[in-house]
């Protein structure tokens, strides 16, 4: 790492400000999170969890505040490659795999590799490639479709298979966007395990609207609203806050 | 996951055929008797060998747009530097031979009454340094375009209309006389390739067996992108080019290279063209011509790259067979092929074949009791 640790946050965010054609996304946004955390941030539409993912992921350059990876590394500086390289991996809310390819073949592009463009074109596969493959299908649950297309998994499938894919990656950091929106409850309820099971070696950071979802999740919550942190704490805290009830059931 | 081969059914059979017609026409044209029903005119060489320059053009259009999504509109442009390129050697060689016998420049200089040869011509008179124009021009432009472009993010039907503004932009500045390509008139008369006749028809036996071989090696190359990893990167910025980013692949590069080494083959195209049609002017830069392209490979079956070559073979046969019988229909015949293909037939002709050929196959096993699952490609 460059430079002196500034924090001992994994990531760390400080006032962070977005606005898009004189609206403000993000307002001030502030947000610490220690190694090997699970967290979950929640919010109503538009309270800024996808802009704030964006910050983070480089796709969106912030007005203004900091944005520090590891202690020390500025994410306002990089790209979205740069970062994917230092460890962070991103979920979208709207599952997007790549539809033409096996499902075995997302798995492989996912995996942490040199990404250069001489490097896939003449490098050659790597021993234990496949090992690491079938240890990925068979955590998200996906070992006997694994020759599939992925155009051609189901909706819940597909969602596993980008969790997958965010395994492979192998980051230090996951953002996991909406992971259980438009899935039956029997799928929720086992992507809250494959989450929990996840956690125990990566840090993760989830957005989900699903309050029962984040209550079996059972970690620490931070609520978004209007592109401000309103309140943080353990979900019955949280959830017994007057602003949080306020924004959530309207005034 | 790499078990597929470089060379499955469908590539061996193209390949097989491709070799044999390297071999068999020449020995057609030139050693069966022109009694014979097996003979081959030299009309039919000069215009096959002219179908197989255009085929090796798709290939390379088919590379970039149906492996990486990038819509070219102006693969022309490609296809006419490296067909100048290889002109203008030609010309060198003409020598003292032309209209005004001055042995240094060609005779449209002449006539412009200019005295030195423009630095551009510089090195023309050598073969080797005229082949490595045919892919160092075509290879810099692709390059100098894509590092802004792809840089830029630029993508879809923006990325599609820049290509067609820098074909117009070369076709009008080809047009100039000042540009010293020989203007409006383009590059002509040519004699001799090599020391060989460009219109004796042993030489033009060459030339198609060349155009034939360097169809096969361009698909072969196209082929062994497409098939590694790099290959897949690509499909995977086709579909999903912003999650390809998230994954740490520079989109931009991969985009670069396939889309460089594209046009170099298009170069390559367009040198073994021009001796064979004895003509290069700056019509070749006319967009239509690219957009022509583009149909070749929706036709053919795009993301097939076999697909692609057969779909130029074919709508340049219907071409030809048009233009001759019905010359004033032929652009709408064009256009109305586009249409159907793209609402009947979306995967091409050889896209379309392959699904049939794979669900017959499944269906066969899925008899046998056997579960099959659905492989790409």
């Amino acid at each position: 790492m460059d430079g002196k640790a500034l924090t001992s946050s994994l990531l760390y965010l400080d006032g962070v400000k977005v606005s898009f054609d004189g609206y403000q996304a993000l307002r001030g946004l502030s947000l610490a999170l220690t190694p090997g955390e699970m967290r979950a941030i929640i919010g109503p539409n538009g309270a800024g969890k996808t802009t704030m993912m964006d910050v983070i992921t480089g796709k969106t350059r912030p007005d203004e505040g900091d944005v520090y990876f590891a202690g020390s590394i500025d994410l306002t500086a990089l790209d979205e490659a740069a970062i994917a390289e230092l460890g962070i991996g991103r979920k979208f809310q709207k599952p997007t795999v790549f539809e033409s390819h096996t499902v075995e073949d997302n798995v492989l592009l996912a995996l942490k590799a040199p990404r250069a463009a001489a490097a896939t074109l003449f490098g050659r596969d790597e021993a234990g490639i496949h090992r690491r493959i079938d240890a990925i299908l068979a955590t998200v649950g996906l070992s006997d479709l694994r020759a599939h297309l992925a155009g051609g998994l189901s909706h819940g499938q597909k969602q596993w298979l980008e969790i997958g894919m965010l395994l492979a990656q192998d980051p230090k950091l996951l953002l996991v966007d909406e992971p259980v929106a438009g899935m039956t409850d029997a799928e929720t309820a086992q992507t809250a395990q494959l989450l929990r099971s996840i956690a125990k070696d990566h840090s993760i950071v989830v957005v989900e609207h699903d309050m029962a979802f984040v209550r079996d999740l059972g970690v620490k919550v931070t609520v978004l609203h209007e592109g401000a942190v309103i309140a943080e704490g353990p979900i019955d805290q949280v959830s017994a806050d007057p602003k949080v009830i306020e924004v959530y059931l309207g005034r | 996951m790499t078990s597929a081969r470089l060379l499955d059914l469908r590539g061996a059979i193209f390949a097989v055929v491709l070799i044999a017609a390297a071999i068999l026409v020449p020995i057609a044209a030139l050693a069966v008797p022109p009694a014979s029903p097996f003979h081959v005119p030299a009309y039919v060489i000069a215009l096959t060998g002219k179908y197989l320059c255009y085929a090796l053009l798709a290939v390379a259009l088919d590379l970039v747009w149906g492996y990486c999504g990038i819509l070219s509109l102006g693969h022309g442009a490609f296809f006419a530097l490296g067909g100048y390129a290889m002109g203008m050697y030609l010309m060198r060689q003409i020598g003292a031979r032309g209209v005004y016998a001055n042995p240094n420049l060609p005779d449209f200089m002449v006539f412009l009454n200019w005295h030195d040869l423009p630095v551009a011509w510089w090195g023309f008179n050598s073969f080797g340094y005229a082949l490595l124009m045919v892919l160092a021009v075509p290879g810099v432009l692709a390059f100098a375009f894509g590092w802004f472009a792809f840089r830029s993010r630029v993508t879809g039907v923006y990325l599609s209309i820049i290509t067609q503004a820098m074909t117009y932009a070369l076709l009008l500045a080809f047009f100039r006389n000042d540009m010293g390509f020989g203007g409006n008139n383009g590059l002509t008369d040519f004699k001799d390739i090599l020391g060989w006749n460009v219109q004796a028809e042993p030489t033009r036996a060459a030339l198609f067996s060349l155009s034939a071989i360097a169809l096969l090696i361009g698909y072969l190359i196209a082929r062994a992108v497409t098939m590694s990893k790099f290959g897949k990167v690509l499909v995977a910025i086709r579909d999903a080019e912003s999650r390809t980013r998230f994954l740490g692949y520079r989109v931009e590069n991969y985009k670069l290279l396939v889309f460089t080494l594209s046009a170099m083959m298009a170069g390559v195209a367009g040198a073994l063209y021009v001796p064979q049609v004895g003509i290069i002017n700056p019509s070749e830069f006319a967009p239509a011509n690219s957009i022509e392209a583009v149909i070749w490979v929706a036709v053919g079956g795009r993301g097939t790259l076999v697909g692609a070559a057969i779909g130029a073979v074919l709508v340049n046969f219907g071409k030809t067979y048009f233009t001759g019988a019905l010359p004033e229909y032929w652009l709408f015949a064009l256009g109305a092929l586009f249409v159907l293909v793209t609402l009947f037939l979306p995967k091409g002709i050889v896209g379309t074949l392959g699904q049939l050929f794979a669900r017959e196959r499944r269906a066969a096993v899925g008899a046998r009791g056997n579960r099959v699952p659905a492989v790409a490609e």
